[in-house]
């Protein structure tokens, strides 16, 4: 057992470390650090960036231009753009259809698909959710029937994310109504430029607009665009799910937020003195700050033990990632809103293109506040978390 | 990084299990803490026979050189099998002054009668108005020729009862809560002046209240810089709270593992009480708190031998904070969750809950290492 990291570990943070010093734009991270929304360009120009360094695919296999990183490494490439902070490269593509495409597609789609995902060349969404397939995801119902050498798709998917900027979704759809509800699904790559594709935006309590209706109305997809085989969508997804193991906590973002925090606290003054100094406002930071060491902690144990798993079965350790994870991000965002006190009110709606209101820092919070809640719902909520844990490793 | 236990370490965990399955069922242990001591000079022997009672001293005194992880695995198995004998007291605590503050003499004549399981210390810190200050000392040392003259009373010394021999703190001078003037010394339990009052604590350990009057000791007896002490005092209590972390994660491990046997075999309403989601959910947050916990165990661990005595105590205090947390946590659940049964004497289950218990006011509870870690926090800002 040796819990530091290695020399060479090391060496290669400070190499992250540098390059994204380097590359990344002042005002990509203004945004982040003030929480503004980034422009599609800005998330595009910088896993460009990555790309060319070799870094935008780094979770993949080196033949399809991954990096061979250990989990150490990956985790620590992760670690580093949280906490610069800088953007991920995008998820949708990166860490949830292109694994399942290296996993499950052809030769065709994989030589098709996988460049422009790398490079940001096409952007893609995920057609998961329906507004009767939260929780129950397994119970959707956007069809998809069968018509010589093309699906025909019908139905609706909701809180597609950025689907806005989207090129492209991979969709799972029901193939087989008859079926047991797993056994009848199917996942489909959808071109968002088909004729009969619909997308309306919902206004989050934040204002914001990144969430997304989608409708289909008999909208073409060529058959070539399943994805594996027909109705073992819900494996692929399952796959797709279960394959983030690092990076998932969002430690380093977390990281990142606290020191914000600290940032802010010393700047906002509290009954003549700084407000980090409250005494009742210092414990909950320093108790949340304990609580993000373990899961550090935590997440350097799950990684670390990713080198010696053979089966395919998650560490206990890790199933408490997420949930974990989003408590702690989701307490951020509360002590940020403590920090800015009565100058959380001002609301400034997209558009507002006057001076801001109180101290320049203070309109994104209370949004982020509101926004950020959505983290223990996102990708199986907390809840459905417990039930899977409870089953997989507690055996209840 | 890695968190795998390499090969001699997983024989150490692998030999001190299978010591601990055989010898320390419940049933032993209760007949253990009946014997006038309190634990087993039987056990005592076998620690040593293992080498776990010179686990971290140098080989020239008879010691096997192991590190903090080893101190690790060693307490994490004593938390499940709720181990009785004073290895905390000696080992950890006594002899930790003797490796940070002894001399070349003062170690070859005392850490090879420990190692062998032929001597035993406690350590007298405590006074009635210390509460969880390090500094707060009243008892006094004073310069008598050579030596020094120790007067003062100390409480709850834990495994005090016992013990051949104390580490003492004491005032060679400034004020009662003054970081300067403090002296550590050794005193046998026998000298002339030396009185103790035995007593077994809520969590079937043994402790004693300890008075020194007019006790003479030489200047042998002196451990590390009279009058510069805290710090030596300060680096053995936090090498002792990683320990303890360690050994209260083998108490919530049992906890939660018992916990789950239950709910898979109690039955009401006609099903097993753990096909209730309520209580699978229940039983998911101890797992957290219990994952969240030996994540900082191994922290401590880790940082234990850190010679930045600012980053070692932040860390150690981070820990502390998180296992005091947990610990009350999960003993509450495994508590509710068993129902009547936890509540009896005769089960596993509540002991595991005053361990635990006991282990959060050891060296400061949770609230007592939050609020340190939080004036640094304020302090650092500043800064």
């Amino acid at each position: 057992m040796d819990l530091r990291f290695t020399p060479e570990e090391l060496a290669f943070r400070d190499e992250v470390r540098g390059f994204i010093r380097a590359n990344l734009p002042e005002g990509t991270r203004n945004k982040l650090v003030e929480g503004r929304p980034l422009d599609k360009d800005d998330t595009v120009f910088w896993q460009r960036t990555l790309n060319k360094e070799g870094w935008a695919v780094y979770n993949w296999p080196v033949e399809w231009g991954g990096t061979g990183w250990s989990p150490v490494k990956q985790y620590l490439f992760q670690d580093e753009l949280q906490q610069a902070p800088a953007p991920l490269p995008l998820g949708f593509g990166v860490t949830m259809v292109g694994p399942v495409l290296i996993a499950f597609g052809s030769e065709e789609q994989k030589r098709r698909y996988l460049p422009p995902i790398a490079n940001l060349d096409e952007w893609w969404c995920q057609g998961f959710s329906e507004p009767g397939a939260g929780s129950d995801l397994a119970s959707l119902r956007t069809s998809a029937r069968r018509e010589r050498d093309r699906y025909i798709v019908n139905g609706q998917k909701i809180w597609t994310s950025l689907a806005q900027y989207a090129d492209w979704m991979f969709c799972l759809v029901r193939t087989d109504p008859q079926a047991k509800k797993q056994e009848g699904i199917s996942f489909l790559l959808i071109d968002m430029k088909s004729p009969g594709i619909t997308r309306r935006p919902i206004v989050t309590i934040d204002g914001g607009r990144d969430v997304n209706e989608v409708f289909f109305d008999d909208v073409e997809v060529p058959a070539e665009n399943l994805v594996g085989e027909e109705n073992k969508g819900w494996d692929y997804a399952k796959f797709l799910l279960g394959n983030e193991r690092t990076g998932i906590a969002r430690v380093g973002t977390s990281k990142e937020r606290l020191r914000r925090i600290r940032e802010l606290a010393s700047l906002t003054s509290a009954n003549g003195r700084p407000f980090i100094e409250d005494e009742r406002f210092r414990e909950k930071l320093a108790a949340l700050e304990v609580e993000l060491k373990a899961l550090e902690m935590t997440q350097l144990r799950v990684v670390a033990a990713e080198r010696s798993r053979r089966d395919n079965k998650p560490d206990p350790a890790s199933s408490i990632l997420k949930i974990k994870g989003s408590e702690i991000q989701q307490a951020t965002s509360e002590l940020l809103l403590e920090v800015v006190g009565p100058y959380a009110m001002p609301f400034e709606p997209e558009g507002w293109n006057e001076p801001p209101v109180g101290p320049e820092w203070a309109a994104t919070i209370a949004p982020a506040y509101f926004n950020w809640r959505k983290i223990s719902i996102y990708g199986g909520t907390n809840e459905i978390q417990k039930n899977i844990i409870a089953k997989a490793i507690l055996g209840l | 990084m890695d968190f795998d236990l390499d090969e001699e370490q997983r024989l150490l965990k692998e030999s001190l299990d299978r010591l601990l399955s055989e010898r320390y069922a419940f049933e032993n242990r209760k007949a253990y803490q009946q014997s006038p001591e309190g634990w087993s000079r039987e056990m005592w022997a076998h620690y040593a026979e293992l080498g776990l009672l010179g686990l971290s001293f140098a080989e020239r005194f008879g010691g096997s050189e192991k590190g903090a992880v080893e101190t690790m695995i060693v307490m994490e198995g004593f938390g499940r099998a709720l181990a009785l004998e004073p290895y905390f007291a000696t080992v950890i605590l006594g002899a930790g002054f003797l490796r940070y503050g002894g001399s070349e003499e003062q170690c070859a004549a005392l850490l090879p009668q420990i190692a062998a399981g032929k001597l035993t210390l406690a350590f007298a810190h405590t006074e009635r108005d210390s509460r969880y200050d390090l500094a707060h000392i009243s008892t006094r040392a004073v310069r008598e020729g050579e030596g020094w003259v120790i007067d003062g009373e100390k409480g709850v010394v834990l495994h005090g009862d016992s013990a051949d021999r104390f580490v003492v703190t004491a005032r060679t001078g400034g004020g009662e809560r003054d970081r300067e003037g403090i002296g550590v010394f050794l005193v046998g339990a026998e000298s002339p002046g030396v009185g103790r009052r035995g007593y077994p604590t809520q969590d079937g350990l043994k402790a004693a209240e300890v008075t020194f009057n007019r006790v003479r000791v030489g200047p042998e007896a002196v451990l590390g810089e009279p009058g510069e002490a805290l710090s030596l005092v300060e680096r053995v209590v936090d090498e002792a709270i990683a320990a303890l972390a360690a050994e209260a994660v083998g108490a919530m491990a049992a906890m939660h593992e018992l916990t789950l046997d239950y709910l898979k075999t109690r039955r009401q309403f006609g099903r097993e009480i753990g096909s209730f989601q309520v209580l699978q959910h229940r039983a998911v947050d101890m797992l957290m708190a219990l994952e969240q916990a030996r994540s900082m165990a191994m922290y401590a661990t880790m940082m234990a031998g850190e010679e930045d005595g600012a980053a070692r105590s932040a860390a150690v205090s981070q820990a502390k904070v998180q296992i005091g947390r947990s610990g009350r946590f999960i003993a509450h659940q495994a508590i509710q969750l068993h129902g009547g049964i936890g509540m009896t004497m005769e089960y596993r289950v509540g002991h595991y809950f005053k361990r635990v218990t006991m282990i959060d006011s050891a060296f400061g509870d949770a609230d007592h290492h939050l609020k340190r870690l939080a004036r640094e926090n304020a302090t650092r800002a500043a800064a």
